[in-house]
């Protein structure tokens, strides 16, 4: 699978990646519902590791991503805002 | 995935947006590489205005720093002469430029950063651009539409999320270059207005009171001479400037 991480670029990771990108995320998701922004860096954090442990797409190569992940520096506003921008979670 | 999927369907809708899909997409790849050309264009305009931004607050930096250099002279200047109210105010306002400074360090870390992460990202999206019209050259040559449709499917997703992906990094650059500017322009008001830059000049109060000092002590020791010399000789005091004819 391709993994975008967003303003850093895509990486190719084994098709089974998904099971380790999926408690991490899960971590990511409850950090963020319960504004809590240093546990919501922390696992973001981690979770761009288990990307950036991939192979980076070489840049003259063109695909579309199967996943796509905030930038490493996101904060939980900006990620919120990036979610809300497209009003998928109002408020 | 909870968060993943919410930013990958999110960010799939963004980058869908960034290019228009025609039935016979042969037709649409000459119109898309402009797009694509555009927004590289853009990007490169983007890291400019960061740069320039940087700049400015480099050059507002150094005349701030030359502020506090002063200042520090002037409170040693005025504490010599016995002015501790003086010293006092000019290591108040000493103080007060060195806040701002460490302001504007941390934002010109920040524009730093952001001047290198568009860098980047101007440099793959130039190495997807690339990618993208030697597969359009031969798709154009080579494929009928419907073969063309496979063929260009997977470079339109991965240019159009690369072109959403900038164009978000650029925005980003872009929103921080303006509170930059924002503050740039406050410090540079209090620049003009003599807060801060009139500190250095020599029509800055505590320097006249400082120069004022120093005369007050000259006039005192040319008194003290002349006392010295009156006192000295019994007779009247000798003319100034009329010497002895030879």
């Amino acid at each position: 699978m391709i993994v975008r991480i967003l303003g850093e670029g895509q990486y190719r990771l084994p098709d089974d990646a998904a099971q380790r990108l999926n408690p991490v995320d899960d971590r990511v998701m409850a950090a963020a519902q319960a504004r809590d922004e240093a546990a919501f860096r922390a696992a973001l954090g981690e979770l761009v590791e288990l990307v950036r442990a991939g192979e980076p797409v070489a840049a003259e190569e063109l695909h579309p991503s199967d996943a796509v992940i905030p930038a490493p520096d996101a904060d939980l506003a900006e990620s919120e805002r990036l979610l809300s921008d497209e009003g998928l979670i109002p408020g | 995935m909870g968060l993943i999927q919410r930013f990958t369907t999110i960010f799939k809708a963004k980058a869908s947006k960034m290019l228009d899909k025609a039935e016979d997409p042969r037709e649409t790849l000459d119109y898309s590489y402009e797009r694509q050309l555009e927004l590289l264009q853009k990007v490169r305009r983007g890291v400019a205005d960061v740069a320039t931004s940087r700049k400015r607050i480099e050059l507002q930096q150094a005349k701030l720093e030359q502020s506090v250099t002063k200042l520090d002279g002037q409170a040693r200047q005025a504490l010599g002469a016995g002015r501790e109210d003086l010293a006092r105010t000019a290591l108040e306002r000493k103080k007060a430029v060195q806040a701002q400074l460490q302001g504007l360090d941390q934002q010109r870390q920040q524009l730093e950063t952001e001047q290198q992460k568009l860098t980047e990202a101007e440099q793959r999206l130039s190495a997807k651009v690339e990618a993208f019209r030697t597969q359009k050259e031969t798709v154009k040559a080579q494929y009928t539409a419907a073969e063309a449709q496979v063929k260009i499917n997977e470079a339109f997703g991965g240019i159009s999320e690369e072109m959403a992906d900038v164009g978000m990094s650029l925005q980003r650059a872009q929103d921080k270059t303006e509170q930059m500017q924002a503050r740039a322009g406050a410090i540079d008001e209090l620049l003009a207005s003599g807060a801060l830059d009139d500190m250095t000049q020599t029509g800055d109060p505590i320097d006249r009171e400082l120069a004022a000092i120093a005369q007050g002590s000259e006039v005192d020791a040319e008194l003290a001479a002349m006392k010295k010399e009156i006192g000295a000789g019994d007779g009247p005091p000798e003319q100034i400037g009329s010497g002895q004819p030879s």
